[in-house]
C-alpha cells in the first residue's frame, strides 16, 4: 500500500516545521533548560514524526521525506534519550580538588604499571651506560648529554652571565608544547593495544636511567638532584600519568575480562581519559615554567639545596595531592561509570 | 532495483522506530579536513602578522605565544568548533558532513577532545595513513579516534520535504476515469517502483533532454505492463504525462 503523500505531508508539516524550529533552538542555545509545556510538547512532537517516519517507512518508500524526517528523528531522539550524566559547564574547583585525584586512584594500577616499565627501562639504560659509556651517544636523544657530566658541572657553574637572558619564555613554551605532545602521544598509542605506551615509557626510563647514571659515576649527584627535581618532580610524573591514560585505553580496547561490548567499556573510560590528559597538560605547562625560570640556573646563581628542596617539596605535595584529595567520594560525581541501554545500532 | 552504495546505520529507537544515518566515506572526509586545514593556515598567517607587528613590545613573549598558538590551534581549533556546532567544523559544514555519537546519541564534550586528541596515532606514520587504513576497513569508516570515542561521521541530509507541485501539478488526469484500473495500478505498483517514478520525475530538470526521453519511455514501457488502460485514456499523452499519471492515481489514493 501507499499512502497518499501529498497529503500525508501537506498534514504533517506544520508539525515537523515546529520540531525543526525546536531543535535549532535547542542546538544554538545548548545547556539552556527547557520549560515543562516546552518538554512535553517536545515530546510530543518527537513521537508524532517518529510515527510519521513509521508509516513512511511502512507504507511509501519515497526517499526524500524519508531522508528528511530520519533526519528529524535523528535529532530529536539524541535530545530526548541522552540520559547519561552531563556537566556541560565544569566546575574548575571541584575538578581540581576531586575529579582529578579521584581519577588518578580510579585506574592506580595502569599508574603502578607505567611506574614499573619506566623503571625497568631505567634499569636498562643505566645498565648500557655501565657496561658500554660510549652507547649514550646512541641512546640519549640530546648533545649536551654525550660530554663527561664533570665538564658540563664545570661549564655551568663558570657562566657569569644569564645565558637564558631573552629566551625564557620561548624555551618554556617549547617545553610545554612538546612535553604536552609527548604525553597526548602516550595516551593516544593505547589504540596500540598499549604496545606503543610501553615502548615510550620504556625509552623514557633508559634516558632517565643512562643519565642518571652517568652522573651520578661521575660523582655529580647533587647537581644531578638540583637540574632534575625542580621540574622533573612534575614532569616525570606527568609522563606517567599519560602513560597510564595510554593504559587505561588499552585495556579498555582489549576488554580482557569484561562482559561489556567495546562501544560500552569505550564510553565508559572517555571521561577518565580526558580528565587524565587535562590533569597532564596543567602539571606540564607548569614544568615548563620551573624548567625554563629556574632549573637551567645552577650555583652560584642559585644553591643546590634551594633547588632540591624546592623540586622535593613539590615531589611531596604531588603525592598528598593525587593519593589524598577528594578521598571517601571516590564513586561521586565524575565517576563516569555510566552505561548505555537506549538505543540498537545494526549495520 | 537501485542499490545505494553508502554504507549506513540504523539505529532502532525503543518506541521501535528505525532511522537511518549514512555514514561519510574517507574522501569526503579527507576534503573536509583539507578546508580546516586551510582555514589553520590562514589563521596562523594572521597571527603571526599580529605578533611579528608587536614583536618590538612584548618581545620574546611573541615566539611562544606564537610556539603555543601553532601547537594548541592543532587540536583546539576542531574540538571547539566541534563542540560549539554540534559535531562540525567548518570543512564539515561545508561538505555537509557532522559527527554524532555512534548510538545515535548527543555527542560528550570527552568524546569530541579523544576523537581529535588520537589524531596523533591515525597520522601516523605520515599523512594520516594508519587512520585511512582504519576508515577502510572499519564497516563505519571510523579512524582510530573514531573507534575509541564511539563516534561516526555521518552525511547530512537535504533540509527539505520534496515538491511534490511538481510531480502532482493537479492537472487533469485520464485515469481517474477508470477507477477500478486505477486500484489495480495501485496493487501492481511496488513502493520501490513508485519511489523511482517519483525521482525520475522529481529529477526532470537536471536529466538530459535525449536521455530523459529515453529514460521516461523505458519507464512508460514498464508502467504500460502493469495495467492496461483504454486507448482514450492513453492516446495523444507523452511517456512523461503518462508516468505522471500513474504517479498521481498511485500517491493520490482514492478520491
Amino acid at each position: 500500500m501507499i499512502i497518499d503523500l501529498e497529503r500525508f505531508v501537506a498534514q504533517e508539516q506544520p508539525y515537523w516545521d515546529e520540531l525543526q524550529s525546536m531543535l535549532n533552538r535547542m542546538e544554538q542555545e545548548a545547556g539552556a533548560p527547557l520549560g515543562l509545556e516546552d518538554i512535553k510538547r517536545f515530546d510530543y512532537l518527537y513521537q508524532r514524526t517518529a510515527s510519521d517516519l513509521a508509516r513512511i517507512s511502512t507504507f511509501s518508500a519515497e526517499p526524500t521525506t524519508r531522508r528528511f524526517l530520519e533526519n528529524l528523528v535523528a535529532r530529536a531522539y539524541a535530545e530526548i534519550h541522552e540520559t547519561r550524566h552531563t556537566r556541560d559547564r565544569l566546575n574548575a574547583k571541584q575538578w581540581i580538588l576531586a575529579t582529578f585525584p579521584q581519577t588518578f586512584r580510579r585506574h592506580i594500577r595502569a599508574f603502578h604499571l607505567t611506574v614499573i616499565v619506566t623503571l625497568i627501562g631505567c634499569a636498562f639504560g643505566a645498565l648500557v651506560v655501565a657496561t658500554d659509556a660510549p652507547a649514550k651517544g646512541v641512546i640519549l636523544p640530546f648533545d649536551h648529554l654525550h660530554g663527561n657530566p664533570s665538564d658540563r658541572v664545570a661549564e655551568e657553574e663558570s657562566v657569569t652571565e644569564d645565558r637564558m637572558k631573552g629566551h625564557r619564555s620561548q624555551f618554556s613554551a617549547e617545553l610545554m608544547a612538546n612535553n604536552i605532545r609527548v604525553s597526548i602521544t602516550a595516551m593516544a598509542l593505547g589504540m596500540t593495544w598499549g604496545v606503543g605506551t610501553l615502548i615510550l615509557l620504556f625509552y623514557n626510563g633508559i634516558i632517565l636511567g643512562a643519565v642518571s647514571l652517568d652522573y651520578i659515576a661521575s660523582g655529580e649527584i647533587v647537581f644531578l638532584l638540583g637540574w632534575l627535581l625542580p621540574h622533573g618532580s612534575i614532569e616525570i610524573p606527568a609522563i606517567l600519568l599519560a602513560g597510564q591514560a595510554g593504559l587505561v585505553l588499552a585495556h579498555a580496547l582489549i576488554g580482557f575480562g569484561s562482559e561489556h561490548t567495546l562501544r560500552e567499556r569505550m564510553r565508559v573510560v572517555t571521561p577518565d581519559l580526558v580528565t587524565l590528559i587535562a590533569g597532564v597538560s596543567l602539571m606540564l605547562i607548569w614544568a615548563g615554567v620551573i624548567e625554563a625560570f629556574f632549573s637551567q640556573y645552577h650555583e652560584p646563581y642559585l644553591p643546590y639545596s634551594l633547588k632540591i628542596a624546592f623540586g622535593t617539596t613539590e615531589l611531596i605535595m604531588l603525592y598528598v595531592y593525587l593519593a589524598r584529595f577528594g578521598r571517601g567520594d571516590d564513586r561521586a560525581p565524575g565517576a563516569s561509570h555510566e552505561m548505555v541501554t537506549a538505543g540498537t545500532p545494526t549495520q | 532495483m537501485i542499490t545505494d552504495l553508502r554504507r549506513r546505520l540504523t539505529i532502532e529507537t525503543p518506541e521501535g522506530v528505525a532511522f537511518t544515518i549514512y555514514l561519510a566515506g574517507p574522501f569526503t572526509r579527507f576534503l573536509a579536513w583539507l578546508v580546516d586545514c586551510l582555514i589553520l593556515q590562514v589563521a596562523s598567517w594572521f597571527v603571526y602578522g599580529i605578533v611579528a607587528a608587536m614583536t618590538p613590545i612584548v618581545g620574546n613573549m611573541g615566539v611562544a605565544v606564537l610556539i603555543l598558538f601553532f601547537f594548541a590551534s592543532s587540536f583546539a581549533y576542531r574540538i571547539g568548533m566541534e563542540w560549539r556546532f554540534r559535531g562540525q567544523t567548518f570543512g564539515k559544514r561545508l561538505l555537509n558532513l557532522r559527527v554524532v555519537d555512534s548510538s545515535g546519541l548527543r555527542l560528550r564534550f570527552s568524546q569530541i577532545v579523544i576523537r581529535n586528541l588520537l589524531r596523533i596515532v591515525d597520522a601516523m606514520p605520515l599523512f594520516y595513513v594508519l587512520g585511512g587504513v582504519s576508515m577502510l576497513f572499519s564497516k563505519r569508516h571510523q579512524r582510530l579516534g573514531d573507534l575509541a570515542a564511539n563516534c561516526v561521521v555521518t552525511y547530512l541530509p537535504d533540509n527539505e520535504t520534496p515538491d511534490f507541485k511538481q510531480v502532482l501539478p493537479g492537472k487533469y488526469n485520464s485515469f481517474r476515469d477508470y477507477p477500478h484500473l486505477e486500484g489495480r495500478l495501485r496493487q501492481q505498483v511496488s513502493p520501490q517502483e513508485a519511489d523511482l517514478l517519483v525521482q525520475a520525475l522529481l529529477r526532470r530538470d537536471s536529466l538530459d533532454a535525449a536521455e530523459r526521453v529515453q529514460l521516461y519511455q523505458e519507464l512508460g514501457r514498464h508502467f504500460r505492463e502493469k495495467t492496461t488502460f483504454p486507448d482514450e485514456a492513453t492516446v495523444g499523452i507523452t511517456d512523461e504525462q503518462y508516468l505522471r499519471n500513474v504517479v498521481d492515481s498511485v500517491f493520490r489514493g482514492k478520491r
